[in-house]
Order: C-alpha cells, then structure tokens, then sequence
C-alpha cells in the first residue's frame, strides 16, 4: 500500500481535488437553482483555458513574467469562461425553462457539441493539442518526503481563495440570499419580489467563472490543453458533485476531493482502474446512497 | 389474433428493396451510393431502437453507441477469430446471421446490465450513467489485445450487403412497431407521460423500463454487427460519445415516440452527413477555405439546439406513416 498511498499522491489527489472543485461547483449551483444538469459546463472549463493561453501572449508581448501578469490571465480566464455561460444561459437553457427537462438536457449536449466543434473547426485554434505556456516559473520543493512544485500550492490556494469567497457570497450578501431563496423555492422567491432570471444568470455567470479558473490551473498543471479537454474533467466533476449530494455546495468540494484522492490512488494502482474509477463510483453512489453524501431526499411530488 | 399484420410494410419494403436492387444493376446508382444507402439503412435500426428507449419509454441512454459495439465484437469475433468464415459459402452466411443474432443477445444482457440499475434512477442521473458505461465499454475494448484493442477487430468478412441489411432493417421496423402498439407499448409510453401515475394504474414500470432497454440494446446490437460485417472492421473509436450523439439526434429530429420520423431522419441525416463532407472537401480543395470536417458537427450541434428551441416535438411528432399502424391495416 505504501507505493500507492504516501505523501506525494496525497498531495497530486489534492491538487487534482481542487480542479475539480470548481468545475463540481458550477454543477452543482446551476443544478441547485435550475435543476439542469448543464453537459457544456466541462466546455466553460476548456474556455477558460484557451482565454487564458490567448491572454497570456497578448499581455506577455509588452509586460514580463510576473504576479500581476499571472492575476490578469487569471481575471480574463474567469471572465471567459463566465461570458460564454452567460451567453449559453441566455440563448440556449432560457428560451426552454418551462418546456420538460430532458429537451434542457438536450440542448446542453447541443452547446457542449457546438463549443468543442467549433473551437477545433477554428483555424486559429484547431483540433491538435497545444502545449501550455510557464506563467508563473516552476520551482520544485521538498516536503515530507514528496515532491511539491510552487503550481501545487497556487492550484489549492485559488481554489480554496475562490470557495471562501464563494462561501461569503452565498451566506453573507444580498446576492446570496437571493440565491439560496430561489434554489428552495422558484415561485415563492419570485413573489417576493426576487427577478429569478437575474439571479440564474448570476448563477451561471459564477460557474462559469469558476469553471474558467479551472481551465487556467489545469493548463498550468497539465500543461496541455485541446477543444476536447473539458470531457472527462467534466464528467468526473460531475460525478463529485452527484457523490457529495447534487445542489449542495460543501458536498461538491467534499466530493471533489474525494475524487481527486481516490482518482490518483487508483491511477497509481493500475491506469485502467484510474479511467473508470469515477464511474465505478458514480454506480456506487447511485446504488447505495442516490442523494449523496451530504443531499437531502427529495419525495416526488404528486 | 391479428398481431402480425404485415402485407403494407412488407409490400413498401419489398419495393424499395426492388427499386434500389434494379437501380444499382442498371449503374444508375453506383457502389458509393450503395454503401451510404446500406449505412442509412444502419442508422434506421439505431434510430429506431433508440426511439424505444428515450422516445416510448421515456427513458434516456446516452449510451447508445455502446450496445452497437458489444454487438459488433461479439459476432465479428464469432465470424472472424472463432470460424473464420468466408461470404462465399452458404453455411458460412447461416452462420453470420446466428452471429448477428448472438451479437444483439449479448447487447440486451448489457442493457439488462444498465437498465437494472436505472430502476432508481430518473433522467440525468440515467444520462450520465448510461454515457459512462458507453465510455467503460470503449475503454474495455480498447484493452482486450484477443479483439485488436486500439486497433480494432480487423479483417472481418464481408457479409452484410443490401438484401441482408434491408431485411434486418424491415424486421427492426417491424418488431418495433408491433411492441409499440401493443399493450405493453401502452405500458411503455405511459410511463414516459407519468411514471408516478403509470405505477399507481397498476402498471410494472420496473419491468417495462429494463424491457426497454434489453429490446433496444438487442437491436443496436444487430445494428453493430451488421455494421462491423459492412466496414470489415470495428474500432472502440466508431463507437464513442459522438456516435451516440448522432443516433440521439435523429431521434430527436425525427420525432420522440415516432418510427416513421426516426426512419426518415436516419436518411436525412445520414446523406446530409456525407453531403456535408463533400461540400466541405469541396470549399477546401477548389475555394481553398482552411475549412475541416469538423464544421459537419458544428452544423449538427446547431440543427440539435434549433430542433430543441423551436421543434421540441421533432419532424413528426408522435405521429406515424400510415403503413406503420396496425389499425390501419387490420380496417
């Protein structure tokens, strides 16, 4: 056991966690207030990434390797990947919020398609993969045995900047509440005087921008990115979101990271086991405990 | 009594199976037509039996592709590793058809797999459920060196030529069609308008809904493996998410809970599909746009998203040709 579960992939499961954190948690509010399962959010997460690549050339031509260099790419990754939500919100899910759920769901197949298509039909982007830019140097440190790069650090840190902030925004603003108020009940939040269809679009404008972050750490970590890369990372933060209880916020992250953790370990025990562990957990989840760790059972109603 | 009421379709098939037959030996439809022709033909079963499962029974299996290709190793491995049959022999094509056959039962003991646990499962869970099995499939074929792995199965005879496929396809079309407007179709399509109401009438909704699954995993099966006799060749890569998606268009295109539509869109989609790849070859060859084949599923993504916004119900609805329903016949 010892070669499969030591420091060093305890931290690589941390840090892959903290990926699909955010990818899990615009799942799970989008799913929480719309209760749409949005099949393109993998795609925001690829968005981000390639706005992130684009951003870090243009800035780069005139500014050097810096802090505040790596903040902007970081800004407009978020904002990339929060335009395109937006913009999918608005012409693609709106126009069918009354209609039955399943033609929601597939139309988000339509917007997942159309993203990956679209980016790898592009000339200037193109199907092949591309290698990620050093934004930030790379330095390697030793702790406990493990090796730990300074991209470890800043992957847990954004991610856990960006979940607190979160977690202040829901609980703490006006913004939030409203939220919170809409996810429990649509029609009783809009009879108190709540406009629904600003607060989704904060929603998916917040998961987007998550998402985008995400892409951005990814290719930082990973430092390879192409129009299909938010697939898997998708569906595996997906996944996390249904294990900790879909529509909650802490069981996305908890969730996340027990992906994260039990992704690496099974990756280090066998490369096979590693591809289909999520959905063996997914099938778990499902059979054993369908609301998730932390869901509440939902009856239907009559 | 009256089940089986056929003489409309059989007459319907008959003749375009005639008209196409006599076409091709006059020259006037050539071999390149005659695989896209067999192709659409191919897509008209995976439509269909897709149909079954998200339009009638109101399930959804975003999976579909996965059935294809357990059908597609298992009866291309029966004719290609373990008999290493030619198409030349009379016993030989006996044996393809039992291997057909045999590929589908294997696809329904895999959708009997899915659809068990989809017992307690509602749309998206089973969306994503059914979209990771197609993955784990794909994932397992790809390791199994006996079948290829990333290479594929290769050297798979060819047997499937249009009489078989079109016989294939007629018997799809028709199973189907008896199923649906029988009282266990009733069953089935209940529990797509209300699941909660359908059980409360009395209706086993566990049952029809695993039924659902085993009879369109049967079919896509077949389809798989008529598929894998037709290229010669099955490869984890033909049946991906994509694939999936494509049969899941044509459903929707043509109709949720519509054969007639399913049949229609299968033709469209598969000739527009290869309309698409000419013209595309076209503007980069002759215009010299810098344009790829991957405009094709920008173009389908599109048409996918336009049928949701503006047709949910698809081309045809719920409504069927009127030689694909049986009161029509038996008047």
């Amino acid at each position: 056991m010892g070669s499969i579960i030591n420091a060093q992939q305890i931290v690589n499961g941390l840090q892959l966690g903290s990926i699909y954190a955010l990818i899990a948690l615009g799942y799970t509010m989008v799913y929480g207030i719309v209760r749409l399962i949005n099949f393109a959010h993998g795609d925001f997460y690829m968005l981000g990434a390639y706005a992130a690549y684009g951003a870090f050339f243009v800035f780069n031509s005139f500014m050097p390797i810096s802090g505040p260099l790596a903040f902007i790419v970081l800004v407009i990754a978020m904002g990339g990947g929060g335009a395109i939500a937006l913009l999918a919100n608005r012409f693609a899910y709106k126009p069918l919020r009354y209609k039955p759920k399943l033609s929601s769901l597939v139309t988000a197949i339509g917007v997942s398609m159309f993203l990956e298509y679209f980016f790898s039909a592009l000339p200037v982007i193109g199907p092949s993969p591309r290698g990620f830019p050093e934004i930030i140097p790379k330095q390697m440190y030793t702790f406990l045995g493990a090796e730990i790069s300074n991209y470890v650090v800043i992957d847990i840190a954004v991610a856990a900047i960006l979940m607190i902030s979160l977690t202040f925004l829901i609980q703490r603003t006006a913004l939030g509440r409203a939220m919170r108020a809409v996810s429990q009940d649509k029609d009783a939040a809009k009879l108190m005087g709540i406009d629904v269809e600003r607060i989704i679009s904060w929603t998916f404008l917040i998961g987007g921008a998550f998402a985008g972050a995400a892409g951005l750490l990814a290719g930082m970590t990973y430092p390879r990115i192409q129009p299909y890369m938010g697939i898997l990372p998708g569906l595996k933060a997906f996944i996390a979101a249904v294990l900790g209880g879909i529509g909650n916020v802490p069981g996305a992250v908890l969730g996340a990271y027990i992906m994260g953790l039990a992704e690496t370990f099974a990756n280090a025990y066998n490369s096979l086991l590693g591809e289909g562990i999520a959905f063996v957990i997914l099938i778990l989840v499902l059979l054993v405990r369908p609301t998730g760790i932390l869901g509440e059972k939902v009856a239907d109603k009559i | 009594m009256g089940n089986l009421k056929l003489p409309r379709m059989l007459i319907a098939t008959a003749a375009f199976w005639a008209v196409v037959s006599i076409l091709n030996a006059t020259g006037i439809l050539n071999g390149y037509f005659m695989i896209i022709i067999n192709r659409s033909l191919i897509f008209v079963i995976l439509a269909v039996s897709l149909n079954l499962i998200n339009g009638i029974t109101g399930q959804f299996s975003l999976g579909h592709m996965g059935f294809a290709a357990v059908g597609a190793y298992v009866s291309g491995s029966i004719t290609t590793l373990i008999f290493k049959l030619s198409p030349d022999t009379l016993a030989g094509n006996g044996i393809f058809v039992v291997a057909i056959v045999i590929g589908g039962l294997a696809a329904g003991f895999v959708g009997f797999l899915i659809g068990f646990p989809s017992l307690r499962l509602k749309g998206d869970y089973l969306a994503i459920m059914t979209l990771g099995f197609g993955e784990i499939i794909r994932t397992i074929l790809n390791n199994i060196d006996a079948v290829g792995g990333p290479r594929g199965l290769l050297g798979i005879p060819k047997f499937s030529n249009f009489t078989v496929i079109v016989a294939f396809a007629f018997l799809t079309i028709a199973i189907l069609r008896n199923l649906v407007q029988s009282s266990h179709g009733r069953a089935m399509l209940s529990i797509r308008e209300n699941e909660l109401a359908a059980e409360l009438a009395g209706v086993d909704t566990t049952r029809y809904k695993v039924l659902g699954f085993i009879i369109g995993a049967f079919f896509a099966g077949v389809a798989g493996g008529l598929l894998a006799h037709l290229l010669q060749i099955a490869h984890p890569t033909q049946y991906g998410f994509y694939a999936s998606a494509l049969v899941l268009i044509m459903v929707y295109a043509g109709g949720m809970g519509s054969l007639t539509g399913s049949v229609i869109a299968a033709f469209t989609l598969t000739f527009l599909t290869e309309g698409l790849r000419v013209g595309i070859d076209w503007l980069k060859d002759t215009v010299g746009l810098p344009v790829g084949t991957e405009w094709t599923m920008v173009i389908y993504a599109i048409l996918l998203i336009l049928i949701m916004l503006f047709r949910t119900e698809g081309l045809m609805g719920m409504r069927e040709a009127k030689i694909l329903i049986i009161a029509e016949e038996t008047k």
